[in-house]
């Protein structure tokens, strides 16, 4: 938790990207997130931390409406991506994870070519006119994965070939590649080793330039290291929400406390 | 002795075994069932098993061997003027085996004494008088040869049984002391009866195994007698299938297997889009209970009888497509003059295999990871386009493995190109003629009222076993697709 003051952490005078409000998802019976307010600003790293359970990957899917693929899952209360509701039934959900792009737990490469993983988003929603702009975005992306230089003369290899953190940096590639304004990320790194997790974290610093980056972790020193913004879960409330550095040394809830020393998870 | 009283006193030995076994152990420990080795039980297996299981494998080998013997001992002693012109040393000993139970079936009746049956210089005419008064089936006159080989088959038969009986009850004696002398508290019986379950286990794996090889073996010996009779060019690279039963028939596969193929087509480009795009809502888009209800639904046609596909193609189908496609039909075509047609039989064949198709795929299609719908939905892509660019991609190799066992089922399938394919072997790309198959023409040939030795019958064999290799051929191939497949996500 040294790495805490190596980031620098002027979160002031950003916009917010995302505002949610008074957020109820429930799966069948159960009320799995309860009463959750978040504004998650633009350029910024936000981490949600919390035990197994508490609902922060929960939380996540419905920023992008992923839990509309669950059919027992209902939400309720409004989530506003640039002030429009992404629950409006004018809304698109297609477009919307166009929008905001999403990163999995376990890197999951399309059984493709390393090209067409990348490509792929582009390709479905048209944005590129040729081949020579599909080649510009690939390699645009593969660069902003941090990934290009590993790949970039094995493009036609498939991609569920490279190592594990490769994979995972693929992922996002493949993420960006879309030009999304939002990336979610669901435990990115609890399936690398060490030395993937540093460059995934490196990387994350990164794209928090362009993008609004969420992620949900496990590892409280990640969310130390990566994130301007922290957000502590637990059991389906919004315990806490704050600047990262007030929240690891400063928490002004005593659960946030027990948990961030060890005491509850 | 009759069989079955000897498997009777097998029995009661095992269980008598079973009982004294578990009661002597007992007795070792004086008693305390806690201070043996297994269980009590055990040690009653371990005498039950190693009385009856020497003693039924030994029956079981003399069962198949013994006959062999004495056949081969006894069509020595046909001297080879016996055999009549334009007949076999086979046909010949069956007729022996006839006048040997003749034989028996007379002194059991009482119509015969045992030292007349055994008389070899008995007047032939009166003992065939005899044999036909007690009721005996003789398809020819008894001559001297066929009388003295029956005497000595019927010798040997009959000392072979009392030695078998003798064999068998000892070893099984044998067996029981041995197993009853080694009961005590130290013994492993639990150990020894582990091996025993481990050779049960054995021999049911390889009675299975056997059966196939046996039956690939008969099919084997068939095809090369076929082959002794008719030519094997023509058999394989004729253009004619025309079987004559006064002979010098052209017995040509290909017409059959342009048959076969012609109408396994068209039954796949039936069943395998239906039936995968089954497949795909069913395992992409049902809800639960949609999919709890449509599925076994789906499955009731995989539990049809194909004779009933097979009355539906003949009733229904045929003339439905005739009404279509017939002269005077309603488009007015006139292309279709029966309702057997290739057509019949292939739009009936791929409704059959339609939850065929769509169940292995469903599956398959299943087994692919949630993670990669979630990664391409998540990158916003609609259902339909995950499908077909992910998840079919995906599931493409074990696909491919169903589409080719479904092809397997299909050429081998029979009894509804019996009934709707008709039954005229030509070369023809057009699917309103009647067309034959290999099936088809296996079925005739042998259903037939002909010799059994002619070529006309044994093209059977060879049909089938043409048959077989092509299928065994598909399905190992599907087979390695699939688990080439399985092996990327496991």
């Amino acid at each position: 938790m040294n790495d805490m003051t190596r980031l620098e952490r002027t979160v002031d005078s950003k916009e917010i990207k995302i505002a949610a409000n008074n957020v109820q998802v429930y799966y069948g019976d159960t009320h799995a997130i309860k009463d959750v307010d978040v504004e998650i600003e633009d350029k910024t790293v936000t981490a949600f931390i919390g035990p197994s359970g508490c609902g922060k990957s929960t939380f996540l899917r419905c920023l992008n409406r992923m839990n509309d693929t669950i059919d027992i899952c209902r939400v309720q209360g409004d989530i506003l991506l640039d002030g429009e509701d992404i629950y409006d039934k004018r809304v698109d959900p297609v477009q919307l994870r166009a929008k905001v792009g999403m990163v999995f737990q376990k890197p999951n490469p399309f059984p493709k070519s390393i090209y067409d993983n990348v490509a792929y988003g582009p390709r479905i929603h048209g944005l590129a006119k040729n081949k020579a702009e599909l080649d510009e975005i690939v390699e645009k992306s593969l660069r902003r994965g941090a990934i290009w230089d590993e790949v970039k003369d094995r493009l036609d290899a498939p991609g569920t070939g490279l190592s594990g953190g490769q994979q995972q940096r693929l992922c996002i590639a493949r993420a960006v590649a879309t030009e999304p304004e939002v990336l979610l990320m669901d435990e990115p790194c609890s399936a690398l080793d060490p030395i993937a997790t540093a460059q995934v974290e490196e990387l994350i610093d990164e794209l928090r330039s362009r993008y609004s980056v969420v992620i949900v972790t496990h590892s409280m020193q990640q969310a130390a290291r990566v994130s301007q913004k922290t957000a502590f879960f637990h059991l389906g409330n919004l315990v806490e929400f704050g600047e990262t550095g007030q929240i690891f040394t400063n928490p002004e809830d005593p659960r946030t406390e027990s948990y961030i020393t060890g005491r509850i998870g | 002795m009759a069989l079955s009283w000897l498997l009777l006193i097998l029995l009661a030995l095992a269980v008598i075994g079973y009982f004294t076994g578990r009661s002597r152990a007992l007795a070792s420990a004086g008693g305390d069932a806690r201070d043996l080795h297994s269980l009590p039980s055990y040690y009653g297996y371990n005498v039950a098993l190693t009385a009856l299981v020497p003693a039924l494998g030994v029956l079981i080998v003399w069962l198949l061997v013994q006959p062999m013997i004495v056949n081969s001992t006894v069509s020595g002693l046909i001297p080879d003027q016996a055999i009549p012109e334009g007949s076999e040393r086979g046909l010949i000993m069956s007729e022996v085996r006839r006048v040997a139970n003749g034989l028996n079936g007379a002194i059991a009746a009482g119509a015969l004494t045992e030292a007349q049956a055994q008389n070899a210089n008995a007047d032939i005419d009166e003992l065939t008088t005899v044999l036909k008064g007690a009721g005996q089936v003789l398809t020819q006159d008894v001559t001297q040869p066929i009388l003295i080989a029956a005497q000595k088959y019927r010798s040997m038969t009959g000392a072979g049984s009392v030695a078998m009986q003798v064999v068998v009850l000892a070893l099984a004696l044998l067996g029981a002391a041995f197993a009853y002398i080694r009961t005590h508290k130290e013994f492993r019986a639990r150990n020894v009866v582990e091996q025993g379950v481990l050779a049960l286990l054995l021999l049911a794996a390889s009675i299975a195994i056997l059966t196939t090889v046996g039956i690939v073996l008969s099919m084997l010996f068939e095809t090369m007698n076929f082959f002794q009779l008719h030519s094997w060019k023509d058999f394989f690279f004729g253009s004619t299938w025309a079987p004559n039963f006064r002979g010098g028939s052209e017995l040509s596969i290909l017409p059959l297997l342009w048959g076969t193929l012609y109408i396994s087509l068209i039954a796949l480009l039936v069943a395998v889009p239906i039936g995968l795009f089954a497949a795909i809502y069913l395992s992409e888009y049902a809800s639960g209970a949609t999919r709890s209800l449509a599925k076994p639904l789906l499955e009731i046609l995989a539990g049809i009888p194909t004779i009933v596909y097979g009355l539906f193609a003949l009733l229904t189908v045929g003339p439905a497509l005739v009404s279509m496609f017939g002269s005077g039909g309603a488009l007015g075509l006139g292309w279709m003059a029966s309702s057997n047609a290739v057509l019949t039989a292939g739009l009936v064949m791929g409704i059959m295999l339609i939850p065929f198709v769509s169940s292995l795929s469903d599956d398959i299609i299943n087994a692919v990871p949630q993670s990669m719908r979630d990664g391409s939905l998540g990158l916003g892509a609609t259902k339909s386009e995950t499908v077909r660019q992910v998840v079919l991609p995906a599931a493409l190799p074990g696909i491919v493995g169903a589409i080719l066992l479904a092809a397997s089922r299909a050429i081998g399938e029979t009894m509804i190109v019996v009934m709707a394919a008709g039954a005229i072997a030509k070369f023809s790309g057009n699917p309103f003629e009647a067309m034959t198959t290999i099936t088809t023409r296996i079925v005739s040939q042998l259903t037939g009222d002909t010799d059994f030795a002619s070529p006309e019958t044994l093209v059977a064999f060879a049909l089938g076993l043409t048959l077989f290799v092509i299928t065994l051929g598909l399905n190992i191939f599907a087979l390695y697709i699939v688990r080439k497949y399985r092996e990327q996500y496991e």
